[in-house]
């Protein structure tokens, strides 16, 4: 039998936590629990847990100073919890470190699979990368920097590939404008969100079977874009 | 029974008194009968005592006279410094007021309480001074000679010879809380003035002769002691009826003080004072213009204002009235207040003068009844200033010209029918042309005419005609009757004129305050009524004002500006702060900072003062009682109005809080009731489940959808109202950015996936869509709830088209159709509206619509409903031409 996931869940409410408490299965995970920020950031410290549920909404310390400091010593993937309406504060805890966030309400089978793929993701870092990355009959090789759909090759430019592959070095993970645009065009880069909007409509006319209902490149409205894996 | 009750009257005087008492500082007075017997001494023994119980005492202003023995008590008083003004080249030391404000010490010691300020203090009086500082809760020793007592100065005069300048009201000395008489017998005083304590000695002897002689001191002394023993006596029965011992008097005594606008007003003023002093008595100064007075002089007038100001300084209650019957006006005053005495001056005229004209006082004293009169008669007074109406009247050419004519035509018709009638018929005619004179010119022309129309009778008519000489002595007898009717018709007609005259001129006043008061009643802001009110004293009255009202509390600024722009002076702003502060009258012509250049009226309505008149007379005799008055009237106006202006104000703010209120309500019942019908199904469900033994694993599964189905409306319901109340507020500015239309619809179709359970949804897109400058998330909002609507309101077969173009002009046009039902004709505007939904769907908040329109607004375009041709709904949102986008390096 493999070892319990260990979840630290930092939230305030009650409620989310019994919630979380009794929906994930008891044999898979085990949950730890903080109600402040201070407690999370000890209990990581302490309890060292395999996944952090970061509330952004905390009484004592703001949740993006926490991924803040957690970051400072820890990779461990960080998963924020927040409603709508507070596009900026996700995007600052994101840029901040974490990896991933999900919009209050979520439901279980949402948050489990935004936990496979943070737990995917930070293993990955420990082993070697699987250079393909491949969904619905989307195939990107990231070692041959090649991209079929369908087995077609698809050509892209070199902008376009750049901006394709750092979303396929992270599947189904939401990667930031200011992450995205670092890593394609440079820091100098940074907050010009219009070439994103371009190369991405770009992309997907070429990926997408249907480019005004994207199967893969699904946008973050205010916050980023996320490549679709998984089904 | 009722005797022995105290007077509720008296009883609430003393609340009241003790109430000011608290907060006031309390003032000890040192009196002596003259200079020299050592009050000063004994008023910094009194403080050195004090400073031994360690009480903080501080000299305010010392004058030792250069006395020895007082100079050894000063040592060890710590001493306010002296404040120096120059006035007229000569340096002159002061007290300092606001130093000793500033320092406000427990008890502070002022000498010579009846000093006169030099001129540019603040107050003209010393005793103005001690006032304010007592006002500032400090406790204040003064001394003070009883020759100095304003009611006394007649007396004091009669005895030394001296009138003294320099006087005290009573009232200060009687709301005293101590007075402590410096009593030595006057042959100690002469020796102290020989042994040269009170005098160098070169000025010894002339004051011993002078001032200082027996026969002065003693009636001084006697004046003193008089004075004292009043005040213990009236401190007896205040004790008596603060204790509710039953008063001896059932009532109290009201006296008149009768003011004539004659010199023996102020006399009679003084003497109101010290009757009232004597007999304990309330004091009212009346004055009676009677309309025959409506044309008093100037200097008439001064003097019943000076006697007026007078009785109001002595701390009498002054009343004016107007009527034709003097004596009954005064009476009837006099019965009102339940008064028992009235005292009246009588001016001594010459016998005849009463016999022919009557006396006011004789008809008083004839018709007073049970009141008694007191007459106060003036030696060598003089009488009413005769009224100079006569000056006013000038004999021009034109006047004398038609006096000529008038006798020249009286003559020409005398000569036509002199044969027919008799020589006395034709003195009528002559008489006619006088009176013709008379009522057209003055009393000089008149006299003029009637000398002309008798030498002209005489000479052409009477016999022997062509010459001067008068055979019959008679005719002088009608030459007199001639000049008796001419003058006495002119001076009628003279007096009727400046009736009419005076008239006119109070209409005139009337009207241009009427004209105010509509004005104040018609204009809604506060700046407009002080503009208004400052023109209309300009125009009307030739008063240059200003006007100054809060902005907020405590703080004036002067809004409505004056023509010479005098209330800019920081100096003028200070006098406009202390009258508003005060509540008080201040600046020229008052007795507080009357160096200004205007006078300042607070405006005081009923809940505090609002703002401060400030009014510039072209010279101060502008400034009379009845402009006072008339000023007095403008302020409360102004004042009323203003107020009116701020209850307005409250009121319309009172409205639109009652407004956002029922905004509110309506907005709290319909999320209520929203809230409520997913909830019930929620809950519904989960205990359903929680009693699963007997449901199948279907519908289990049915049921469990259904919760997170109406959880997921729940929240959609919630982010519609954080949308509106974003929107509406307005204080969250939009977070405009580039965006893909391509991908806001590729967004929402995404995220309304479940909700549109199987429709099918097309999407029309033109190549070449430029990037628009939108909220990204709003817009994507708009979208949604567009899908939403349709997915509501047609049936899951149903297709829905999102289509987005440009139009011919450059704007962005984006449409969502479906193949529904269609929206009821006539509801198309409707369906936008906050909290509307149709009667057939119970779902949804309401807001969805409301927000898109919302959206749509705020990035300065528009959304309409309209149903298809072929049928359905579909709603068109229109954006502005985007500005092209920033380039994008192409690879």
């Amino acid at each position: 039998m493999t070892e319990r996931i260990r979840i630290l869940v930092i939230d305030d409410e009650a409620a989310i936590r019994r919630f979380l408490r009794s929906s994930l299965p008891e044999n898979e995970y085990f949950l730890l629990e903080a109600e402040t920020g201070e407690a999370g950031l000890r209990l990581t410290a302490t309890e060292n847990p395999d996944i952090v549920l970061l509330d952004l909404g905390l009484p004592d310390l703001d949740g993006i100073e926490v991924a803040r400091r957690l970051r400072e010593w820890t990779e461990v993937p960080i998963i924020v919890l927040s409603a709508r309406g507070r596009e900026t504060d996700k995007v600052q805890a994101l840029d901040a470190g974490a990896d991933d966030y999900l919009t209050k309400p979520f439901g279980v089978k949402e948050l489990l699979a935004r936990i496979r793929v943070a737990l995917r993701h930070s293993q990955r870092g420990k082993e070697p990368a699987n250079p393909v990355v491949e969904a619905d009959g989307l195939r990107i090789d990231l070692a041959a920097r090649q991209v079929f759909l369908d087995t077609v090759e698809i050509r892209l430019t070199p902008n376009e590939y750049k901006l394709l592959a750092a979303l396929a070095r992270s599947p189904g993970m939401v990667l930031t404008h200011k992450q995205l645009l670092t890593e394609v065009w440079g820091p100098a880069y940074s907050e010009e969100a219009h070439y994103l909007r371009v190369y991405m409509g770009q992309l997907r006319h070429k990926i997408e079977r249907d480019p005004a209902k994207p199967r893969f490149l699904r946008t973050e409205p205010g916050v980023g874009y996320r490549l679709i894996v998984e089904d | 029974m009722s005797d022995t009750r105290p007077d509720p009257d008296a009883l609430l005087r003393a609340v009241q008194s003790a109430e000011e008492r608290k907060s006031r500082g309390r003032l000890k007075i040192f009196m002596g009968m003259s200079a020299g017997v050592g009050k000063t001494y004994a008023m910094l023994s009194e403080a050195h005592e004090q400073i031994g119980r360690g009480v903080n005492v501080l000299a305010g202003y010392i004058e030792t006279h250069g006395r020895a023995e007082t100079d050894a008590l000063i040592e060890g008083l710590p001493a306010l410094p002296f404040r120096y003004l120059e006035h007229r080249g000569v340096k002159l030391k002061e007290f300092d007021l606001d130093a000793a404000l500033k320092r406000k010490p427990t008890l502070l010691l002022v000498d010579e309480l009846a000093h006169t300020n030099v001129p540019g203090s603040r107050h003209p009086k010393r005793w103005q001074d001690v006032e304010e500082i007592l006002l500032a809760g400090i406790d204040v020793y003064t001394t003070v000679n009883v020759q100095h007592m304003e009611s006394l100065i007649d007396v004091v005069a009669q005895i030394t010879g001296v009138t003294v300048q320099e006087t005290v009201p009573d009232s200060i000395i009687e709301r005293a809380d101590e007075v402590e008489l410096i009593d030595i017998p006057p042959e100690d005083l002469q020796r102290r003035l020989r042994e040269g304590k009170v005098y160098q000695a070169e000025r010894v002897d002339q004051a011993l002769k002078g001032f200082f002689r027996t026969g002065n001191l003693i009636a001084l002394r006697e004046l003193a002691l008089r004075r004292t023993a009043d005040r213990v006596d009236a401190q007896m029965r205040s004790y008596r009826e603060e204790e509710g011992v039953s008063g001896i008097w059932a009532t109290r005594e009201r006296i008149i003080v009768c003011i004539a606008p004659n010199r023996l007003a102020t006399k009679v003023v003084r003497s109101g004072a010290r009757f009232g002093v004597a007999l304990h008595a309330e004091t009212i100064a009346l004055f009676v213009s009677s309309d025959r007075q409506a044309n008093l002089n100037d200097d008439a007038r001064a003097l019943a204002d000076e006697a007026l100001a007078l009785a109001d300084g002595l701390g009498m209650e002054t009343v004016s009235s107007v009527g034709h019957d003097i004596v009954g006006e005064i009476l009837q005053v006099a019965q009102q207040r339940n008064a028992t005495m009235v005292i009246v001056g009588k001016p001594i005229k010459p016998r005849w003068k009463e016999i022919v004209f009557g006396s006011v006082v004789d008809e008083l004293v004839r018709r007073s009844g049970e009141i008694n009169v007191q007459v106060i008669t003036g030696e060598g007074e003089a009488a009413t200033p005769r009224s100079k109406l006569l000056d006013k009247e000038q004999v021009t050419f034109r006047s004398v010209v038609g006096t000529i004519a008038a006798t020249a035509g009286a003559t020409a018709i005398c000569s036509l029918i002199s044969g027919y009638v008799d020589l006395t018929n034709l003195a009528m005619i002559y008489l006619l042309a006088v009176a013709l004179v008379a009522t057209r010119y003055g009393p000089r022309e008149a006299a003029l005419s009637s000398l002309l129309c008798v030498a002209a009778m005489d000479f052409f008519f009477v016999p022997p005609r062509f010459t001067f000489s008068v055979a019959d002595s008679q005719y002088v007898f009608t030459f007199l009757v001639l000049l008796g009717v001419a003058l006495l018709i002119s001076t009628l007609t003279l007096r009727m004129r400046h009736q009419a005259q005076a008239a006119s001129e109070r209409e005139s006043r009337t009207a241009a305050l009427y004209a105010l008061s509509r004005e104040l009643a018609q204009s809604r802001k506060q700046e407009e009524l002080a503009i208004a009110t400052a023109r209309r004293l300009r125009e009307v009255f030739g008063i240059d004002a200003a006007i100054f009202l809060t902005r907020d509390k405590n703080s004036l600024t002067p809004t409505a500006k004056s023509r010479s722009h005098f209330e800019r002076a920081p100096n003028e702003q200070a006098v406009a702060q202390w009258s508003f502060d005060r509540g008080e009258r201040a600046g020229l012509g008052t007795s507080t900072l009357p160096g200004a250049q205007a006078m300042y009226i607070p405006l005081k309505s009923p809940r505090g003062t609002v703002g401060v008149l400030a009014v510039k007379p072209e010279d101060q005799s502008q400034l009379d009682s009845s402009m006072l008055n008339l000023l007095e009237t403008v302020a409360t106006g102004l004042a009323l109005a203003i107020e009116r202006t701020l209850l307005a104000k409250e009121s319309q703010d009172a409205r639109v809080r009652a407004e956002a209120e029922q905004v509110r309500n309506s907005l709290l019942s319909s999320v209520s009731h929203d809230l409520r019908t997913p909830l019930t199904s929620i809950s519904g469900a989960a205990s359903t489940l929680q009693d699963s033994d007997q449901l199948t694993a279907a519908k289990r599964k049915e049921l469990a959808t259904m919760i997170f189905e109406e959880s997921e409306r729940l929240n959609r319901i919630v982010q519609n109202l954080l949308d509106m109340s974003r929107l509406e507020t307005g204080g969250v500015g939009l977070n405009l950015d580039w965006n893909s239309l391509e991908e806001l619809i590729g967004s929402a179709l995404n995220r309304t996936e479940a909700l549109l359970e199987g429709r099918k949804v097309k999407t029309r897109l033109a190549e070449d869509l430029p990037l628009v400058k939108v909220d990204g998330i709003l817009l994507e909002q708009v979208l949604m709830n567009l899908l939403e609507n349709a997915a509501r309101h047609t049936p899951t077969t149903a297709s829905i088209v999102i289509a987005a173009d440009r139009e011919s002009d450059g704007s962005i046009k984006l449409e969502v159709s479906d193949d529904g039902p269609g929206i009821e004709p006539g509801l198309e505007e409707k369906v936008f509206d906050k909290f509307y939904r149709p009667r057939e769907s119970g779902v949804g908040s309401g807001l969805g619509l409301a927000i898109c329109r919302a959206v749509a607004q705020s990035h300065g375009g528009s959304i309409t409903a309209s149903n298809r041709p072929s049928g359905g709904a579909r709603f068109i949102m229109k954006l502005p031409p985007p500005v092209a986008p920033p380039d994008v390096p192409h690879d």
